[in-house]
Parts: C-alpha cells; structure tokens; sequence
C-alpha cells in the first residue's frame, strides 16, 4: 500500500490537502473520541436502548425483592424471547422500510397447524376437514410454485417440506411438529412477499389483509374456544427447560469463545494487512467483557434457583442458546454475505440497488419469506411456554410488540438502518417492563400505557437522532 | 491524437414519430475527454443512453476498440467496457464507500463477502485517481458532500477496468471548489487512457478540461472540433443557432426535430 501521506498535496490549497485516505489505525482516544463525536452526530445504534435497559434493572430491583431473583430473571427470558424472535424476522423486513403486520397471526397458524398435527397425529386430513385440508395443500402448492418463480429456492423448499409432511399424513413427533411449523412460516412468507414484490400492493396493506384473514383461519383450524394442549415433553421444554449444568458450560465456550476468536482472528488480520482497524486494547477490553460477563451469567443461572426445596432448578434456559444461534446466524447473513448486502442496499436506495444490477423483487420477497419463517420459530416458543394452542395464539399484539422490540432497539421504520441485536435488545426491554410491571402488582392498563410510552420514547429518539444526522451531513 | 476508442456512424433514433436523433457521427478517443454540449433537448442525454444500451438504437453503426458491436442492453455496454455516472448518483446514503463501489459486483466465495479484498482494491482505485478528499474509504456515503459523492460515483465507474466512461453533468449541483475536485479527477480519467464523455452546460468547465467539443443542435452533430481551434462564442452560437460561421449545419433554419 502506497503512503498516501508521502504525495504532494494538491495544489487547491488547504481543503483538500487536510484530508487523505488514512491507513494508520487510530489510538484509543482518538476512537474514543470519535465514537462521542458520531453519536452527537445522531448515531446512536442501541445505546438509548441499553441505557434504557439498566435503568429499568435499576428501577425494577429497588421497587420489588423478587426482580432480581435468578428463578425471575430465568423467566424473563423464557418470556421475552417469542417476541424476540419475531422481532428478528422482522428486522429483515423493516430494512426495506416495509412493514409485515402478518407476522403474528402467521406465527398463530404455524402454531395451530403445528398443534393440531400433534394432537391429530399426523392425520391432518382428518383434523381440517376435506376442504380446508385441501386447501390448505392448494396454498402450499401455490407458495412453492411462487417462490420457484421468484427463484427463492430455500422457500420453495421450506413450504415443499410443509406439503410432503402435511400429504403423506407423518406421524406426529415433536421434531416433525417444530419443522412443520417452521415451513409453514416460510409458505405464508412466500405468498406475502410475492403479493408485495411482484403483485406490487403496498406491504402495509397486503400483510394488514393478511393480518385479518390468518386470524380467520386460527379459528377456522383450532375451532372457537377451543384450545390445542402440546403434551409433549421435548416441545413444553423448548421455553421451558434448562441446559445442565456441564452443557451450560459448554455453551458459555462455544459461544464466549466463538466470539472471541472471531472478533481477534478478524482484528488480527486487518492490522496485518495493513487496513484501518479498532484500537487492539479496545478490541481486548471488548472480548474480555463480553467473556467475562458470559461467565457471570452462565455461573448465576446454574446455581439453584427453585423456591421450593423439593425441586432443583438450574441451568441456562434453552430459548439462551435459541435465541443466540438465530442472532449469529442472521447478523451473519447480513454483515458478511452478499444477500446481506443488498438487503441493505435495497434498503437504503432500491434505484442504485436496480442499476447495480440487484435483483430487486427477490429481495423485497425474501424478507417476508424470513419474517414469516422466523415468526414461526417465535410461535414455536411462546406455544411451548404455555403449553397450548388456542385461538388467540399470535393476535393482539404479539405483532406490534415485536415491531416496538425491533424499534426500541434501534431499527429505523424508514429503512436501511437496523441491526439484529436490536431486536434481542429491544425484546429485552419490553420483557422487563412486562414483568417487572407484574412483579409490581400493576394491573393490564398501566403495563400498557408504560410499554406505549417507552415505544414513543424510542420513536422519538430515532426521529431526533435522523434530524440531527441529516443536519451535520453538508 | 490518439486511436478511437468509441465511435457512432450515422446513428438514428426515434421515440415513436419523433425522430430525436439523426445520423449522428460521434467519436470517442482513448486519453481525451470530450464534450458533449448541446442545448435542452438537442439528444444529448437520449445519445448517451443509446450507448448505454437503455435505448438501443434504430440505425447505424457503432464499432468499439475497431471491431464493430451491437449494444442492446445496460450489460452489453458494461461487458464491454462503458460506465456512466448519472446525474442522481446512484449511491446507497447507508451504506459505505467501498461498499457503493462494489455494490452488484461484491468479490468474495459463496456468497460472502472478501472485505479486505475489496477494501483494498477500492483504496488503490481512488488513490490511482489521486483521491484524498476522503478519509476514510470505510466512511459512510451519507455523510459525504456533494463533490466527494460525485467523486465515489466516479470511482465506482472506473474500478470495473472501464474503457469509455460517460459523466452526465457532473459538477450541476457543486460549488466551486467540489468542481474543481471534480475537474481534476475527470483530467485524471483522461491521462489513464479512458475515453471520457463529459456532458455538461458549463463553458468554462468545457473549455477546462475538454480536448473536444461535440456541439449538438435539434438532434444533430453540428460540429465535432479541438477545443483550441473554437472560441467561448462560437461554442454558444452552435448550441443556439447551430451555426457559426465556417462551422455548423449547413442549412439549420431548415433543421427540425
């Protein structure tokens, strides 16, 4: 790499010459520095959301004994963590600036469909009734045709695996329901993100249309005031077992290291190779955080936290690894694979992504065919965590919460400008203000008027930190 | 005077019944940088979108690099070498320079992305060009200014080993000093051996960086000259009258679209 220093500055004079592409790495308090002056710049990522965070931890702990008790904060995750995956999937789709207002109600018939093959026994047919059933597989076959069409091909395999599974009548087997939900998902992204990206209907209205008729078909499937009960050990112990305490461990060095050797192989390399990189004792004071903070919790959650002393509790809740694979695997997706890319491309400008040569619409697609599958995961564990499917599975608000989560996080509505963490972070939020809220004996009204609040907060402060971003440009 | 590397003969095109260019001859030569100046409407923008290949054109003959080809589409033009910087920049505010640089064409295996590799090939690209009003090629276009958009649009165009590349007003929207950046760097595109095409309606930034001037009038080639053989005024007189004493259309009262 050439010294760009070494050149002679341009003879325009002192507006240029003061610039240069750097290849020196900055000291830790020029990063420092930096990193203050971008977020006076407006950037402010999720840091609101964390500060957020602790003061709700601080708040919740000094008004109730039992917030912080390891059997509550255990709880809290296995609460928040439907709606954090829900949020996730729809972090893909708020990039784009479009809005999926489906994904709950689609998470409820992944649900039901999922519960009824259970409960039937794999004998759909037999649970639906000849006509749904039918047309239950006519829709399937319609979303594989259209994502073929499309050229998505993960989702025309997701929603082939759906029709094989829901055709030949597979027995039941909570594997087989988990897969089943999961593809079922991705079928109901495939129409949804065609009607969208091909048809042409703004997402708002295509996925409040949908919104209204998969709550139809919830109760068409579970029957009104019906409930489906999931008595099956390995899907009640999705949100509701633990890792033991070995595997715990094991988890804490899989993911703690993981993390670490990622991020110092990647830090390594650059430096090696000459390009700007982060400060190494930054880097280090980093990793050695996040490993140190992992050890604290994997240490807190596999001490004995039953109340009782009849039973023993311990371990890491299964949705920790859950949830952690689903935001390695996406942030994954998104930072370091070409789709990732142009899914912010599209984003932040859907006429340069078209004259890049992006394909557009397959994009646009994609997302909903990633909201809607993992909406079904989402389904999977807030079904697990009560232990049944009824009618109102998905309704409500399970979908605006997600949306706050993604948005409480950081997310712009506006596209283009989001992350995944976001939406773990901002699920965390609401997941504390619910329970906390609860812990503190305050009835439905003030847990609602509280969640609106810190949604608008966060709202606000996204609209302000655009503002402020777009007036120190130029 | 360098070898061609780009040329139109007799080049028709019509939208519907309106016949908007006409037998239009037009050369582009490696190394130089020619202007293509013309009043609203005289074509200017349908001709450059014609080699393109946005709107592939009705008749003649265009030959690249001496063999003659047929464009029909934006990427018959890019497989063969020609990029065009639009005047609406085409970048993405969200995401980085490098990032701009490579979007649609990201290097990497299955799928991922190689970012040290483009890293590294956008910082060559943009210090070949002797660009260092940015600092940092990681820094994100939004926080950019108007010149040094123009700039990373520019860049972008020259990073694909492009033989012709096509500015449409580059320096419309600058102040002066993000044109002079902007001049400099399409000077800079000439002395590498690109063909450059600058449309622009500013004689100064013409006669600044041009060795060429290509004047059209209501659709047609009025005068393809050296940029030191013509004057300010004559250069205006063709864009409005297309004629200017020896130089011109024959008979342009007789011209119409």
């Amino acid at each position: 790499m050439t010294n760009t220093t070494s050149e002679k500055a341009s003879p325009e004079g002192a507006a240029i010459s003061d610039f240069g592409i750097d290849t020196t790495s900055k000291s830790t308090g020029e990063a420092l520095r930096d990193y203050v002056a971008r977020l006076r710049g407006g950037e402010l990522g999720s840091l609101p959301a964390l500060l957020g965070l602790v003061v709700l931890l601080i708040v919740f702990s000094s008004l109730s004994d039992s917030f912080l008790t390891l059997g509550n904060i255990a709880n809290l995750l296995a609460q928040g963590a439907g709606t954090t995956i829900i949020a996730m999937g729809l972090v893909f789709v708020l990039l784009l600036g479009e809005i999926d207002l489906s994904a709950g109600t689609a998470s409820g018939v992944a649900a039901s469909v999922m519960a009824l093959h259970l409960v039937k026994g794999g004998n759909l047919l037999g649970g639906m009734g000849d006509t749904v059933f039918y047309v239950f597989c006519g829709l399937l076959v319609l979303a594989v045709v259209l994502a073929a069409l499309m050229r998505i091909w993960a989702g025309a395999a997701l929603a082939a695996v759906a029709l094989v599974i829901a055709a030949v009548g597979v027995p039941a087997n909570p594997w087989v329901e988990m897969l089943l939900a999961i593809c079922v998902g991705a079928a109901i992204g495939c129409i949804t993100g065609f009607l969208v990206a091909k048809v042409g209907i703004p997402s708002f209205v295509v996925t409040l249309a949908l919104f209204l008729a998969w709550g139809g078909v919830i109760l068409q499937l579970i029957g009104q005031g019906g409930t489906l009960g999931l008595n099956d050990d390995v899907l009640f112990k999705v949100a509701n077992g633990n890792l033991s305490t070995a595997g715990s461990w094991l988890l804490f060095v899989i993911a703690a290291g993981g993390y670490a050797a990622v991020v110092l192989t990647r830090h390594f390399s650059r430096l090696r190779k000459g390009l700007v990189a982060q400060p190494t004792p930054m880097v280090l004071t980093r990793v050695g955080a996040v490993l140190v903070l992992g050890a604290a919790a994997t240490y807190a959650l596999t001490l004995n936290r039953s109340v009782s002393n009849v039973v023993v509790i311990t371990g890491v809740p299964y949705v920790v690894p859950l949830v952690l694979f689903l935001l390695v695997v996406g942030t994954f997706v998104l930072d370091r694979t070409r789709y990732g890319r142009h899914v912010y491309a599209v984003g932040g400008n859907k006429e340069a992504a078209r004259r890049a040569g992006i394909n557009v619409p397959q994009i646009r697609m994609s997302v909903f065919v990633i909201a809607s599958t993992a909406a079904a995961i989402g389904a999977i564990v807030y079904s697990s965590k009560v232990g049944s499917v009824d009618p109102n599975a998905g309704g409500g608000n399970t979908l605006l919460m997600a949306v706050g989560a993604a948005v409480i996080g950081g997310t712009s509505l506006f596209g283009g400008k989001g992350r995944l963490r976001d939406a773990v972070i901002g699920g965390a939020v609401l997941a504390t203000i619910t329970n906390g809220m609860g812990l503190l004996k305050q009835p439905a009204a003030v847990v609602y008027i509280v969640t609106g609040l810190v949604l608008l907060l966060a709202a606000s402060i996204d609209a302000l930190s655009r503002r402020r971003a777009a007036a120190s440009t130029r | 005077m360098s070898e061609p590397i780009l040329e139109l003969r007799g080049v028709n095109k019509s939208f519907g019944p309106v016949h908007v260019l006409h037998d239009i001859d037009f050369t582009v030569r490696a190394g130089e940088v020619t202007a293509l100046v013309g009043d609203n409407g005289a074509g200017k923008s349908t001709l450059v979108k014609s080699i393109a290949g946005i709107h592939p054109i009705d008749s003649g003959e265009v030959v690249f690099d001496g063999k003659p080809v047929t464009i029909n589409g934006p990427r018959d033009a890019a497989a063969l070498g020609i990029e065009v910087v639009y005047q609406d920049l085409a970048l993405c505010d969200n995401l980085d320079i490098v990032q701009n640089m490579f979007l649609g064409r990201e290097r990497g295996k299955a799928g991922m992305l190689d970012e040290t590799d483009m890293e590294q090939a956008a910082r060559k690209t943009l210090t070949s060009l002797s660009v260092r009003t940015v600092k940092s090629v990681r820094t994100q276009v939004s926080s950019l200014s108007g010149g040094q958009r123009q700039t990373v649009a520019i860049a972008k165009a020259v990073l694909w080993n492009s033989k012709v590349v096509l500015l449409d007003e580059p320096t419309a929207a600058l102040g002066v000093a993000q044109t002079r950046q902007v001049l400099d760097l399409v000077r800079r595109l000439a002395e590498q051996g690109l063909g450059v095409v600058l449309i622009s309606h500013n004689m100064n930034d013409v006669f600044e960086v041009a060795d060429r001037i290509a004047c059209l009038y209501l659709g047609r080639m009025a005068a393809e000259v050296p940029t030191k053989d013509v004057t300010h005024g004559q250069v205006v007189e063709l864009i409005t009258a297309g004629r200017s004493g020896e130089l011109g259309i024959a008979r342009p009262e007789s011209a119409t679209i």
